[in-house]
Formats: structure tokens, C-alpha cells, sequence
């Protein structure tokens, strides 16, 4: 699922469903759609273990077998850690998330790395461009530290990001700026912040 | 040095990152089957040479990686077509053509079969063979190399691809892979040549070996004469066809992203009866064989439940004409109403029978209804044998504008035979009745898309006789239906001239036109298919390179008794048939559908003995009536 954009995935939870035999609720009109929500867009290239759905069904149906058939009808490359009843009031998802962890795993050596990060913190201000809009990045970043190597010998980065609707901090950004090539990585979103939480 | 899956699959994570789509060239979806490696015998790649999106909708290869893959002896994998962008990008990784299930190199596989269903796919198939260090021309392969065949409703004539593949199917494929993967694996456990295992497939009926066969050329360029050099190799080579047809693939592979027919297809029909003049489909699939409903209501429950697809597609050439179909129809609304399923059902005739059908799938109607009449004067759609009154179409279009769609997509024909400028006006004419049909009913909601094609005769049909329109009569065709369609509620597109003077070189080509393809290939021609990356000039070049005139395969009307370089490739269906319906079409004569009056087309004698063994009226052909052949014995 790593290179599967947004949609697509909307898309594959929505076979999913329907696959499982679960009573999906479609939105109603000429075009109606599965009501199904993800909470962040995970950008193509990424992968995740933090990923929230809210999903309506049409009918009440005790949790533990709605997690056997949405297990059970999985496609390779998802797996469902938890699963819970909402409350239909619940604020959507996506005004929930504010911040996301993401570990980087850089896949060649980075000698300078410590000075390159250190950089990064000392500074007040990075302001960058994207898609012709000014934006400073520096105001983003919650908090980053670097991991110590792995038995592969790859090191990286543990980095939090905001992620709020119009402030959403990104990692390939934030490797450009550290002068790292995206394709030269791995970068993994670790956990969704959630404002309730 | 050949890579490893391990060596593929870490090249290829620093170079995903850096092209489109990436997901194209990964595989892991639902469905499909990875098995170990090493502990089969025998394994297939089967290659559409055409990028992923495209590829993974050919229902040919779903139905062969199901039959394969059930094989426990065998294996069968995805090889698709990588874009520019990744063929550059594999090139300079050093990263061959590869599986997508294991990332295999093309060449650990023993087999590699490709599906070629149209003319503008054979650069590709060029190209991945070079992607994958695989020698192009046939005859420089060796023992090691992997077998290379092909099938595809293009190589009912084959000759353009002689040079590159070493054994055809010809016809239906379900079968005869079976029986090549047996034929495979007692040579290859044997000694013996790759020479000699061309000659043992050359025994499988509806198999073609071009390097068993020669053809003759006279003067003028046409052919003489095409003869067998060993006594082993079949003279015609008869195209092999199921009696039944079996199961529809239901394990249907799962994309990740969006592909051009994202839906589960299930074939509910084989072959057509109407003998449409222009198609060559109708011509070379024949005999008509039908699915039962509950086995096709069987195959989609199953499918939907391993799948989730949200729609399913019912294939045939002419749905109206599969017997059941209103029962087929009304069943599947009964059990999928309220599911949220997508039903598409294509290929339907023009008559209020289909509005009707149509009408049943309310859930499902989306988009507009499409209407194909080929050809606008009731004196065309004779020469075509596609015959239907006006009065019928327009009935027909203000019943589907009343009914709730408000767009009509009708599909004509420019270039038929015999064509003049006053035909092609009537097909604006006819567009704009159309539309004021719709206008009518609904007002100014309506609205009509033109799509118009470029007829190109096509082997094995009553028109491999005719001449093909020149790009400049092309033109002005276009032209005046811009200029007449230039309507606000009317959207006309058309096909490049270019690509269909490309895909009439091809498709009546002979082996000459081989070192064409070859040299177009060299010279850059890629994704033919493709109007922006369509490279005329390749091929133009290719022709002066070889010293070959394109004119010569398609501006040229052939005698009736000319030797075609198809000719000993066997449909079934006879020469003198075909050409018997030629005449027919030059005095404005049709065939009514074959289902009321059989015109002895030949496919029934070719395929007596099945027929005898399979009655009953899943085929359109009359029973057998004579008594089957018995070998006579001490009799002299």
C-alpha cells in the first residue's frame, strides 16, 4: 500500500467493506458514495501504522464481529489494530488531528547529520515556498531527534510535524531542507495526534 | 549479469519514488498468486504490452493466470509495459523487464507469452523483450532463452510478428496453453533441440510455428505461395475455439489504482451471428457459444465477494443477442438491487428491446447510452450488412432521451467502401435528427457525443479485399463533419489519420512488414496506441529503411483470387465465403444474423466433431446431422 495515494485507498477501504459483508452506509443521491473517513491523507510513498477511518454502517452489529470481518477481508498491506464504536455526534476526524510522528529512515550514511538537524532546531525562522505560497516551516516542527542506528546499519529521524487543517507540516519538505534526497529514504508515519486525546 | 528478485526489488526503492504512479510496477493486490518459486517446474510471464492500467483490465490474461496458476506444476505472472518515465529510469538502473509477483527477471521465466489483441502493441512487445536482454529476432535465441509465444485476436494474421515470436495461438487460448506447458516441460526434461521442441508444439492443433513455414513472393510483390517445410507443421493451421466455455475467472485480481476497466468482467457470450462485413472479431470468433444465467449469476456472486468490486461488466460483441438476457438482467437486478453495484452491459443493437434492458438497470445508469450504427444511409448500413432502418434508430434515441439519460454517444464509421462525401454528410445529418429526437423529449438537456472511427479492412473479413481511404480523403471526411457537428450540445471526436493508416499497414501486413516493425522500434516508435507519444515518422522512416511501399498495404484494391499472407491461418469460416459476401455487399446485398438462416459460413464442418459431441443450443449452429467419421478398416 505504500505507493497507493489517498483515494485509492479511500477506494480499496471501500472494497474492503464490501468484500467483509458489513452493512456500509452510502450517502444518499444521484451519486451516492460510501460513507468512509479518513483522518490525514498519507502522501504516496509513505507508509503507516496510525492510520484512522471513521466508517458508517447501516445497522448495529457487536464490535468484536465487525472486526472479524473487516480482518477477515483485508486486502495485503493493511491490518486493523483497533476498532471502536462513535458517538454520531463526534467532531470529524480530520479537525481532530493536530500533529503527526513520522520516523525517517535514510538509506544511505549521513555523516554530518547531528550539525544538519542541529541547524534545523537552532533556527528561528525557515521560510519556504510550496505550490507559490510562503510558508515557515520551522513553526511545523514540534520536535525532532535522531535515532540511534538500527542492526542495518541505516540511521534516521524521529520527527513531530503539525497536522492541522490549513498548517500541516511535511516530512518531504522538511528533508529538502536538510539537503536528503526523499527517494534516498524511507519515511513512516509512526502516530496521528488527535486534539481529544 | 542477471539480478535477483532481491537486487530488482533495491534498485527499484530509490527509483519508485521518482516516477508516476508508481503502484503500476509493484503488484502485491488482492488476489494475486505468488508461489514458490523454486518449487515449480514450470513458469509463465504473461505480458500485456501496454502499461498496467491498461493491461490489468484484458480479461485474455486474467483468464490464463487463473488456468495457469491452478496448475500445481506451473506458475503464471504479471509482466506489464513500464511509461517512459520508468523505462528511462530502468534503463539506467540496469533494472531488466520483471514480474511483478516475485520481481523475477523476463528471463528465469520458461515461458513468456504475450497478448496481443491489436497491431499498435507490437513496438512494445519489441521493447520489452529488449528491456529484458531477450534477443528480439526468433531465430537468435537459444536453448536457455525463454519460448516466447503469443496470441491475441491480431495474430489471426500473424505474419508482422513472424521474425520475434516462436509459436503463435491461433484462436482460443484456454486449452492450448495446457497443452503447451506439457509440451514444455517433456522437452525440457528431454535433450533435445529448441528446434525440435518447435516441432513438437507444431503438433498442438492451433498452434503456428512461423519458422516452420516459407512464404513465396511474385513480382508484383503479392504472394505466391506459402509452404510448410516440415511435414509436421499443419497446412492451414486451424484456430482452436472450447466447445463450452469454461468457468469465467472469479479470483479476479484486485488493482490498488485506478485502471481503464476497474470492475469484474464476466463474459456472458462467444462469437456474434450478425456477420457485420467491417468486423473482424465477428468473423474470426466464431461459432456463438453462450454461458448459462445461473452459472453467469454463480460466476458474479463468487467474484463479488472476493473482489468488492463495485461494478461488473457483461461482455459479449452483441449483449441484445445473448438468448437469456432479459432473464439474465432481471435476475441480477433482483439479487444486487440496493447493493450499490454498477452494471454495465455493452455492445447492445439498436432497438427498443435494449432501452428496455437498460431501463432495468436504474441503479446503475450512469453516464449515457451508447448507440453504434456504424454507418448513417440505410444504402451504407447494407454494404456494411449492419442493416437498421432510420426510423428504428430514431425511435430508439427519443425512447432513450425520454427514459432519463440525456446523453446519446453514437458511433460511425468514415472510410467504408464505396463511400462517397454525400455518406459522410449523412452522418451529420443524421446526428442532428438524433439530437432534435432528444430535444423533443427533453429540451436542451440533450446532448449527443460523435465518436468517429476510420474503417480498416481487416484480415479474414468479406472486406480483406478493399482499399483503405488515403489520409487526404481521411481529412476532408473529418473536416466536413467538423465543420456540419460544430453544435453546442454536440461533441464529436475522431481518430487520427496517422494511427489508422499505422494499424491498416499491420494489420494486412505480410512477413515483409516485420523488418518494418523492427525498424520503427529502433527508431523510437513506442506506444502506438497512444495519440501523444504516436511516432509517424518512425515508421515512415522504417518503410524507406526496408524499401517497402506502404501504399502497397493499403491503397490497393486486391483481385479476388489473390494469395493473402493469412491464408493458411484457418478461422474456420471460408475464403470463398468471405468473398462471397464481398460480391454481396459491391450489389447491396445483406446476410439477415445467421441464427435464422445458416449461410454455411464453414466454421460448422471445421468444427463438426465438437459440435456432435456438445448439442444443445449453446451454440448458434445447427446440430451436426451426418454421422461422425468412423475409421474404416479392412476395407478397401
Amino acid at each position: 500500500m505504500q505507493y497507493v495515494g489517498h483515494l485509492d485507498l479511500h477506494h480499496s477501504w471501500e472494497r474492503t467493506f464490501r468484500r467483509s459483508g458489513l452493512p456500509l452506509a452510502y450517502s444518499q443521491g444521484f451519486h451516492p458514495q460510501p460513507r468512509l473517513n479518513l483522518a490525514c491523507a498519507l502522501p504516496l510513498g509513505f507508509t503507516s501504522q496510525c492510520e484512522i477511518l471513521d466508517a458508517w454502517l447501516e445497522q448495529d452489529l457487536p464490535i468484536e464481529q465487525i472486526h472479524e470481518m473487516i480482518a477477515n477481508a483485508l486486502p495485503p498491506g493493511m491490518e486493523v489494530h483497533s476498532l471502536e464504536i462513535i458517538d454520531l455526534q463526534a467532531p470529524a476526524l480530520q479537525a481532530q488531528v493536530t500533529s503527526a510522528v513520522y520516523v525517517i529512515t535514510f538509506l544511505d550514511e549521513i555523516p554530518d547529520l547531528d550539525d544538519r538537524i542541529q541547524r534545523i532546531i537552532d533556527i528561528d525562522h525557515l521560510p519556504r515556498i510550496r505550490r507559490n505560497k510562503s510558508y515557515d516551516l520551522r513553526s511545523l516542527i514540534e520536535g525532532i531527534t535522531i535515532l540511534p542506528q538500527n542492526n542495518g546499519g541505516n540511521c534516521g529521524i524521529r520527527v513531530q510535524l503539525a497536522a492541522r487543517e490549513a498548517a500541516t507540516g511535511r516530512p518531504e519538505e522538511l528533508l529538502d531542507e536538510l539537503g536528503i534526497k526523499f527517494e534516498a529514504t524511507h519515511v513512516h508515519r509512526e502516530k496521528l495526534i488527535l486534539a481529544s486525546s | 549479469m542477471v539480478l535477483t528478485p532481491i537486487d530488482i526489488k533495491s534498485k527499484l526503492a530509490r527509483i519508485l519514488p521518482t516516477v508516476q504512479k508508481p503502484a503500476r510496477y509493484i503488484g502485491g493486490e488482492l488476489n494475486q498468486v505468488v508461489k514458490n518459486w523454486d518449487s515449480i517446474e514450470t513458469r509463465v510471464a504473461l505480458v500485456f504490452p501496454d502499461i498496467y492500467d491498461i493491461g490489468m483490465s484484458n480479461l485474455g490474461l486474467a483468464i490464463l493466470y487463473e488456468l495457469i496458476n491452478d496448475r500445481p506444476d506451473a506458475l503464471a505472472e504479471r509482466v506489464y509495459v513500464p511509461w517512459n518515465d520508468m523505462e528511462t529510469a530502468m534503463r539506467s538502473a540496469g533494472i531488466p523487464s520483471f514480474s511483478l509477483e516475485s520481481k523475477q527477471p523476463l528471463t528465469a521465466f520458461n515461458i513468456v507469452g504475450f497478448s496481443l489483441p491489436y497491431e499498435t502493441l507490437y513496438t512494445n512487445a519489441l521493447n520489452v523483450l529488449d528491456l529484458a536482454g531477450i534477443p528480439l529476432m526468433n531465430v537468435e535465441r537459444h536453448e536457455m532463452d525463454p519460448l516466447i509465444i503469443a496470441g491475441g485476436h491480431a495474430t489471426f494474421n500473424p505474419e508482422p510478428m513472424h521474425l520475434f515470436v516462436d509459436a503463435f495461438v491461433i484462436g482460443e487460448g484456454e486449452q492450448v496453453i495446457q497443452e503447451i506447458i506439457d509440451v514444455y516441460q517433456v522437452w525440457k526434461r528431454s535433450s533435445l533441440s529448441r528446434h525440435q521442441l518447435l516441432i513438437s508444439l507444431s503438433a498442438i492443433r492451433g498452434v503456428y510455428i512461423p519458422s516452420l513455414y516459407r512464404t513465396h513472393y511474385n513480382q508484383d510483390g503479392t504472394v505466391n505461395r506459402i509452404e510448410n517445410l516440415v511435414d509436421q507443421a499443419s497446412f492451414p493451421v486451424l484456430k482452436r475455439i472450447v466447445p463450452h466455455l469454461p468457468p469465467p475467472p472469479t479470483h479476479i485480481i484486485v488493482p490498488n489504482i485506478e485502471t481503464v476497466h476497474n470492475r469484474v468482467p464476466i463474459e456472458i457470450m462467444r462469437g456474434c451471428t450478425r456477420g457485420c462485413r467491417f468486423c473482424h472479431a465477428g468473423m474470426v470468433s466464431r461459432p456463438v457459444r453462450e454461458r448459462s444465467v445461473s452459472e453467469i449469476i454463480q460466476a458474479i456472486d463468487t467474484a463479488l465477494k472476493h473482489t468488492g468490486f463495485e461494478e461488473i461488466g457483461l461482455l459479449s460483441l452483441s449483449s441484445s443477442d445473448y438468448t437469456h438476457i432479459s432473464e439474465l438482467i432481471q435476475a441480477i437486478t433482483d439479487k444486487y438491487c440496493g447493493k450499490h453495484l454498477g452494471i454495465s452491459l455493452p455492445s447492445l443493437r439498436i432497438a427498443s428491446f435494449s432501452v428496455d434492458l437498460m431501463d432495468l438497470l436504474k441503479e446503475s445508469r450512469h453516464g449515457g447510452f451508447t448507440l453504434a450504427p456504424e454507418a448513417a444511409t440505410e444504402h451504407m448500413r447494407n454494404i456494411i450488412n449492419k442493416p437498421l432502418s432510420t426510423e428504428q434508430l430514431l425511435d430508439t434515441a427519443h425512447q432513450i432521451y425520454s427514459r432519463g439519460w440525456t446523453t446519446i454517444k453514437l458511433y460511425f464509421m468514415i472510410g467504408h467502401p464505396a463511400e462517397t462525401m454525400e455518406d459522410v454528410k449523412a452522418i451529420a445529418d443524421l446526428c442532428k435528427a438524433v439530437l432534435s429526437q432528444g430535444h423533443k423529449a427533453i429540451g436542451h438537456r440533450a446532448k449527443l457525443n460523435v465518436g468517429v472511427s476510420t474503417f480498416i479492412p481487416k484480415p479474414h473479413t468479406p472486406f480483406q479485399w478493399v482499399s483503405c481511404d488515403s489520409v487526404e480523403q481521411i481529412q476532408s471526411k473529418q473536416a466536413l463533419l467538423k465543420q456540419e457537428l460544430h453544435h453546442r450540445d454536440i461533441k464529436l471526436t475522431w481518430s487520427n489519420p496517422k494511427v489508422t493508416l499505422l494499424e491498416a499497414w499491420l494489420s494486412r501486413g505480410d512477413r515483409r512488414i516485420a523488418k518494418v516493425v523492427y525498424q520503427a522500434w529502433k527508431n523510437g516508435a513506442r506506444f502506438d496506441a497512444w495519440q501523444d507519444q504516436f511516432n509517424f515518422d518512425a515508421w515512415m522512416a522504417a518503410f524507406d529503411a526496408t524499401r517497402l511501399d506502404p501504399s502497397f498495404y493499403t491503397h490497393r484494391s486486391r483481385s479476388l483470387d489473390e494469395v493473402f499472407p493469412w491464408d493458411h491461418i484457418s478461422t474456420g469460416v471460408r475464403k470463398k465465403y468471405l468473398r462471397d459476401d464481398f460480391l454481396l455487399s459491391q450489389e447491396f446485398q445483406i446476410r439477415i444474423d445467421c441464427r435464422v438462416n445458416c449461410f454455411a459460413c464453414g466454421i460448422l464442418p471445421a468444427f463438426a466433431g465438437l459440435r456432435r459431441e456438445n448439442p444443445g443450443d449453446s451454440w448458434s449452429c445447427p446440430e451436426v446431422k451426418s454421422p461422425p467419421r468412423v475409421a474404416m478398416t479392412g476395407v478397401s
